[in-house]
């Protein structure tokens, strides 16, 4: 069995329980794996904790699975774009894990790497720090944070072969590669397919190891722009 | 006259210098890129991903791959890298940013930062400030001197702390004042914008403050 699924309920079957931890790349609708969110959506899995930089907004992203209650609990640094989080937030009926972005981003990089705490200077003297352990090392404190591991990975890539190997196109990078590295399963979408031997192996930037399914994205898939802001153009 | 959001900016644009890179946070830290001195090499990290940050593109040229940590589209220059968020953040944690300019709710005498929330409001998460703070070389805060006719520079935060003294410079309408990151806490009034009074200056100040050459 190759790792190409012909779409995205056929990419998420068998993986998908109620109460697990999803890891979801994206920064913003930048880079999320949409096609992957919908089909979590469909399937009616709940009770998830989902770790994602944003919450997406309301009608996009993983506002998605907040519409539907199907998120019990976010760990993310930024949702200020989303109204429903909101209000869920507000009543009780959704639990909010902050963290700064990088030390975020590092706990994933780090459960990805089977590192299971660090240490950081972000956050020493915040509540962030609050109930962890300090230490001092060159004489500055430091907080310790844990590493994450999820039990599925979802990702969006610009690129990707059969294999598994991927590519990301500019910002639309951000938290996939590390995502990637940090779940039991990750699964792919895929903008372009390809077969092995026409990305340059120099290029790769997930090595086809960190992806156990993939799905390419179908003719039409809608990237959202959440901020559309423009210059004038000079006149002649 | 205290100075404009855009003289606020250009006053924090006299930190830049040549091959700098730089953070800007939201909001007036933004209007900063519009004031990097001709010649001058200063290269803009977005802690999405990416170094050398373009200008908004033309309408009908947005990409929606290429945003800013703002979620605003922008453009690419030639000196453009792109990354993941792990090594953004390996970029400002690891010290390797010389400058953050961004915004405060308070600002201690000690340096201490508030600007991430403010308890019983909904609270949106802290983003990237936390690791900008703790982690950059240099930290200047760029700010409205009051809110709501209550000083923001103070003796002490009484908001939930972004970082402890990681302040380095504090620019308002009324001035610019250098703050100790390390050993006693200082707070030295540097200069005033023009026709502003020191009496003015100290009545919406709660912080001790000295004057810088006196």
């Amino acid at each position: 069995m190759g790792k190409l699924y012909p779409d995205a309920k056929a990419a998420l079957a068998g993986l998908l329980r109620d109460g697990m931890m999803i890891l979801s790349g994206g920064f913003g609708l930048c880079g999320i794996p949409s096609l992957l969110i919908e089909a979590i959506r469909e399937s009616g899995v709940r009770d998830l904790t989902i770790v994602s930089n944003n919450a997406g907004i309301d009608d996009a992203g993983l506002g998605l699975l907040l519409q539907t209650r199907q998120v019990r609990k976010m760990i993310s640094s930024y949702v200020g774009e989303n109204k429903t989080f909101a209000e869920q937030y507000l009543a009780g009926q959704l639990e909010i894990e902050f963290n700064p972005q990088g030390t975020l981003a590092e706990r994933i990089r780090a459960g990805g790497a089977g590192i299971p705490a660090f240490y950081t200077k972000t956050g020493v003297g915040t509540a962030v720090a609050e109930g962890k352990p300090t230490a001092e090392f060159d004489g500055e404190t430091y907080v310790q944070e844990r590493g994450i591991v999820g039990d599925l990975a979802i990702i969006h890539a610009w690129k990707g072969d059969t294999e598994g190997n991927l590519v990301y196109r500019k910002t639309a990078r951000n938290f996939n590669p590390v995502m990637a590295t940090a779940a039991r399963v990750t699964v792919a979408q895929v903008e372009h397919l390809v077969q092995p031997g026409e990305i340059d192996p120099d290029h790769i930037i997930t090595p086809g190891v960190f992806v156990k399914r993939l799905v390419q994205c179908p003719p039409g898939y809608e990237k959202r722009i959440e901020q559309r802001t423009t210059r004038p153009r000079e006149t002649a | 006259m205290p100075w404009t959001r855009d003289q606020m900016a250009a006053r924090a644009a006299r930190e830049l210098q040549d091959g700098f890179y730089v953070n800007l946070g939201i909001g007036i830290p933004t209007l900063v890129a519009n004031h990097v001195p001709a010649g001058m090499n200063v290269q803009l990290q977005s802690e999405n991903g990416m170094l050398g940050l373009g200008p908004f593109p033309y309408a009908g040229e947005e990409d929606p791959d290429l945003i800013n940590a703002g979620k605003q589209t922008i453009t690419e220059l030639p000196t453009s890298s792109y990354f993941s968020s792990a090594d953004s953040f390996a970029m400002i944690r690891g010290g390797h940013i010389d400058l953050s300019i961004l915004g405060a709710l308070q600002v201690a005498e000690n340096g201490d930062l508030a600007n991430w929330m403010i308890p019983g409001k909904m609270v949106k998460g802290m983003g990237g400030a936390m690791d900008l703070v703790a982690g950059v070389k240099k930290v200047v805060v760029l700010m409205e001197h009051t809110a709501g006719g209550k000083p923001k520079l103070l003796k002490q935060c009484t908001l939930p702390l972004t970082g402890a003294r990681v302040v380095d410079m504090v620019i308002t309408e009324l001035g610019v004042f250098r703050l100790a990151r390390r050993g006693e806490p200082r707070v030295e009034l540097l200069e005033m914008a023009p026709e502003v009074t020191l009496e003015e200056v100290k009545a919406k100040t709660e912080a001790e403050f000295t004057l810088a050459n006196a």
